[in-house]
């Protein structure tokens, strides 16, 4: 069919089927990519607030063990029992829970599906001139398997004994005899809601690959694509190929818990002082290489979209074309692909063997490159931009050097002979956060300032999101610079005392006081960055009825998903949509306005 | 609203959207098995010398199997040319037969699987003497079955034998064992050929761990069942796909064009189903 007269007759078949939808088909069962990026953007940012509550309570503890959080301690105690938390102190078993499901919410429930599922889900469509996702009702079923997901990782704080307590990695042996009363424990419920939420990732991963391959709107080329699709078109491959094994792995897990076998379990292994009943021959290296071959790419998952938003950003806001487009396209593939081969950079001090650990020290250290030319292309598209600091671009400009400090301090830890020293440290801990943290959540802030207008028609205001942006820049950096001192000093993570086990005496050699006293003046820094997040809240709600009411392209950007009405009708386009040039033509000498949208027509062009 | 090519292809990657869907799709399933080969690989690699069960299956049955689902690959084809050429009627029959073999395999599978949950190994606190191939052997560990009140018992383990309060259990031991070689197995069955089954008695005292043929009996059996059960899965859910698309024929006369399209994505599915068990009768029956 001709691409044209098929975007005309797209045009015709929303005009004709113009039913209202019920409010249960409209904002539940919707099958509509706005309507589920919305709801995906909801449930996600209500697990990140989850998640960094729990962080809240873990940071007390380590501030000032074994003494009672103050105002939430009792309901902490009423809710999950006087075995866990009696008096309101934390006890280390439930500072085990609340670190392991932590790092579990913020990775599997709050980012990827806030940045890939919830922006991707918005905006990817809008972005290639598409009506809708290509597979509608797998859309609605994979937000459906998410939203179940979270439901039973929530719930798995009320199982019997407690929700899973064995890291986000869930290492064997320990998953398996962490809990060794309950056959059916935290543990189980993690395992099943990971199923789920690995299923909906593979249902949205194939739904945006074949979204971008097939609905690309006439004209559209690939190297007409905003990167933001790029972005997440590289993200979905990751998805899509990395998270089965761990699928399998959490099969073979659950089969160790419910099944007394031995998939990741040795034979002679002891627990408890007692020989374990079990058959034995497993391997618990099996467990972590297929953890940390989803886990290396999921990073990248992590980061992608967040770079792709940025870039976006970046662009509108230079009032210039992105600089290098060619090298980041080329350079983000490359990323998709090294991400594969670099995992058990994760595994240096299991004693694998220094070949295999060599290899993945050379991959990680090439892995770097494609990493370095995006940051550096996204830094050189600063130079010579007319530049608005509007909310949206400040959080951009944030990501670049909090990007930065977390890619660099990676460094040390993809080297084998350095990663001995800092692995399972605070240094870690802050290195990771800052790609994640700073890095990721930052973009994601200024996704949403970005696109907001775009979604509700209504700006958010600019100084409740100034205050955002200042105090958390403050607050974020005054938590996690300290701690890669702390790591250096040789701070170990996971503990519930912060480390005090180990603080030094006169006359033994430990850690310092002064590294410990860090605990405190990070605690209250990260209640602080709390805090600030009260103004991106009020901002949040307040101006979807009251905020000052924004044009189709409030920004004047040039790509397509800002040539649509605001907020965009069901079917996206109210006219055929016809690509006629790259992205990001802004400043285009000789035109009348500082941008040229992708769909406006060659002036040779009669139409 | 409509989605553009969900019936006709894109011309430019001459492709409708679904057939992108389910290779996407395929591709992260090969994932999935190929993470569960991989700890095929990692455990057997890791297994003690002569501690990695095989022989155990049976593969004359295993063998018909692979021809039943092979046969059903072929139908599925047929089935879908008949479809492209109009001739519906042919391609029901066709389909009919796809849908038996699935069955079939998955009735085949089960009489295997049941056959394993009563078929036992012990492990003995000292060593006893066996004849195997002809030989006395000295050996604690035991292949065979045994009855409990005249019959045969599933899922037994050695708390079992505690539980039901059981002192001594009368056990008839295979003739071989999976320490044997290929060769020595051969030998030994032919040897044991038409002889009557020795029975011996073993006391509980005397037993050190009993297990079925079931996913704890350590991690040759747990990968079998792993990936034997995942495989079951995935034909009984292209078997469910298949029938829903053959029994819901409303659709050839409304849009025959993606009637055609479904039954190819389905058959797809189908031989990507049969692709692994290609991978896995060798790999779990015959090595």
């Amino acid at each position: 069919m001709d691409a044209t007269t098929h975007a005309a007759h797209t045009h015709e078949a929303h005009e004709a089927h113009h039913e209202e939808l019920g409010f249960w088909r409209k904002y539940i069962f919707s099958t509509d990519h706005k309507v589920i990026g919305i709801q995906y953007g909801f449930t996600a940012l209500c697990f990140l607030m989850f998640g960094f509550l729990l962080m809240t309570m873990m940071r007390w503890s380590m501030a000032y063990p074994d003494k009672p959080i103050p105002m939430v301690g009792g309901l902490l105690e009423k809710i999950l029992g006087a075995d866990v938390a009696s008096g309101g102190v934390m006890s280390p078993d439930l500072y085990n829970s609340f670190g392991a499901m932590h790092g579990t919410i913020m990775v599997f429930l709050a980012i990827v599906p806030l940045a890939f599922a919830a922006f991707g889900n918005y905006v990817v469509p809008l972005q290639i001139g598409a009506p809708d996702m290509a597979f509608p009702r797998i859309n609605m079923v994979s937000y459906q398997a998410y939203f179940m997901g979270g439901v039973v990782m929530f719930f798995s704080f009320f199982a019997p004994g407690g929700a899973a307590k064995s890291g986000w990695t869930s290492y064997s042996p320990l998953a398996t005899f962490a809990d060794m009363a309950h056959r059916v424990d935290g543990q189980t419920l993690w395992l099943l809601g990971m199923v789920l939420l690995i299923t909906s990732s593979l249902l949205g991963a194939v739904n945006f690959i074949a979204t971008i391959i097939q609905l690309r709107a006439p004209g559209m080329t690939w190297m007409r694509l905003p990167f933001f699709v790029w972005a997440q078109f590289v993200t979905a491959f990751l998805l899509l190929l990395a998270f089965p094994p761990l699928e399998a792995a959490g099969v073979m897990q659950l089969m160790d818990n419910l099944l007394d076998t031995s998939f990741f379990l040795p034979s002679g292994l002891v627990v408890a002082g007692q020989p374990a009943t079990i058959s034995g021959g497993g391997s618990p290296l099996l467990w972590q290489h297929l953890f940390w071959f989803l886990g290396h790419p999921e990073v990248y998952v992590l980061i992608l979209p967040a770079m792709g938003m940025v870039a976006e950003i970046i662009a509108t806001n230079t009032r210039k074309p992105i600089w290098g487009y060619k090298s980041l396209v080329y350079s983000v593939l490359a990323i998709g692909f090294l991400s594969f081969i670099v995992w058990a950079h994760h595994m240096y001090l299991t004693g694998m063997g220094t070949k295999i650990s060599t290899f993945f020290q050379t991959t990680t250290m090439i892995i770097s490159i494609p990493s370095v030319i995006i940051l550096t292309c996204l830094f050189l598209s600063l130079w010579g931009g007319s530049m608005r600091f509007n909310t949206a671009m400040l959080f951009a400009l944030a990501f670049l050097p909090m990007f930065g400090i977390g890619g660099l301090t990676g460094l040390p830890l993809g080297l084998n002979f350095t990663d001995l020293h800092l692995h399972d440290t605070y240094y870690v801990i802050a290195h990771f956060h800052y790609v994640v943290a700073p890095g990721t959540i930052f973009a994601l802030f200024a996704g949403i300032y970005h696109w907001y207008p775009k979604i509700t028609g209504r700006f958010m205001s600019e100084r409740l999101g100034k205050i955002h942006f200042w105090l958390s820049l403050i607050f974020m950096n005054l938590v996690f610079q300290p701690m890669f001192v702390q790591g250096m000093a040789g701070m170990i993570r996971r503990m519930y005392n912060g480390g005090a086990t180990y603080a030094g005496t006169d006359t033994e050699v430990g850690l310092p006081a002064d590294i410990l006293k860090m605990n405190v003046n990070i605690t209250h820094a990260a209640w602080a960055l709390g805090l600030a997040q009260i103004p991106f809240i009020i901002n949040f709600f307040w101006s979807i009825k009251k905020g000052k009411k924004a044009s189709d392209n409030p920004w004047n950007s040039t790509t397509v998903e800002w040539q649509t009405p605001t907020p965009p009708p069901h079917g996206n386009f109210t006219k055929p949509i016809e690509v006629h040039r790259g992205p990001y033509e802004y400043s285009v000498p000789g035109h009348a306005t500082d941008f040229t949208p992708q769909n406006e027509p060659e002036k040779s062009t009669k139409r | 609203m409509e989605i553009p090519y969900t019936v006709e292809a894109r011309r430019d990657t001459g492709l409708f959207n679904a057939k992108v869907g389910i290779w996407l799709f395929l591709a992260s399933e090969v994932m999935l098995f190929g993470a569960l080969f991989s700890a095929y690989i990692l455990l057997r690699v890791g297994a003690l010398p002569g501690d990695w069960p095989h022989g155990l299956l049976n593969i004359p049955i295993g063998t018909f199997n692979t021809a039943v689902l092979i046969s059903s690959s072929v139908t599925v084809v047929l089935g879908w040319a008949a479809l492209q050429a109009g001739n519906f009627a042919r391609y029901r029959k066709c389909q009919a037969i796809t849908l038996l073999c699935a069955l079939g395999f998955l009735g085949i599978k089960s009489y295997e699987y049941r056959e394993k949950f009563g078929h036992y190994e012990v492990w003995l606190n000292q060593p006893i003497t066996v004849k195997h191939a002809g030989k006395d052997v000295q050996t604690d560990r035991l292949l065979g079955h045994f009855t409990h009140n005249g019959s045969h018992p599933l899922f037994w383990k050695t708390e079992t034998l505690a539980e039901k309060k059981v002192e001594a259990i009368k056990f008839s031991p295979d003739p071989i064992h999976y320490s044997m070689t290929a060769r020595e197995m051969a030998h030994a069955k032919k040897e044991a050929h038409g002889q009557p089954h020795a029975e011996i008695e073993i006391k509980t005292a005397d037993i050190r761990r009993l297990s079925a043929f079931v996913p704890g009996h350590g991690p040759y059996f747990a990968i079998y069942f792993t990936l034997t059960a995942l495989h079951a899965l995935h034909v009984l859910g292209g078997a469910i796909v298949i029938f829903y698309i053959w029994a819901n024929t409303k659709m050839w006369k409304t849009e025959p064009e993606r009637y055609i399209n479904r039954v190819e994505v389905s058959g797809l599915f189908w031989h990507f189903v049969d692709l692994v068990w290609i991978f896995l009768f060798p790999v779990l029956y015959l090595l």
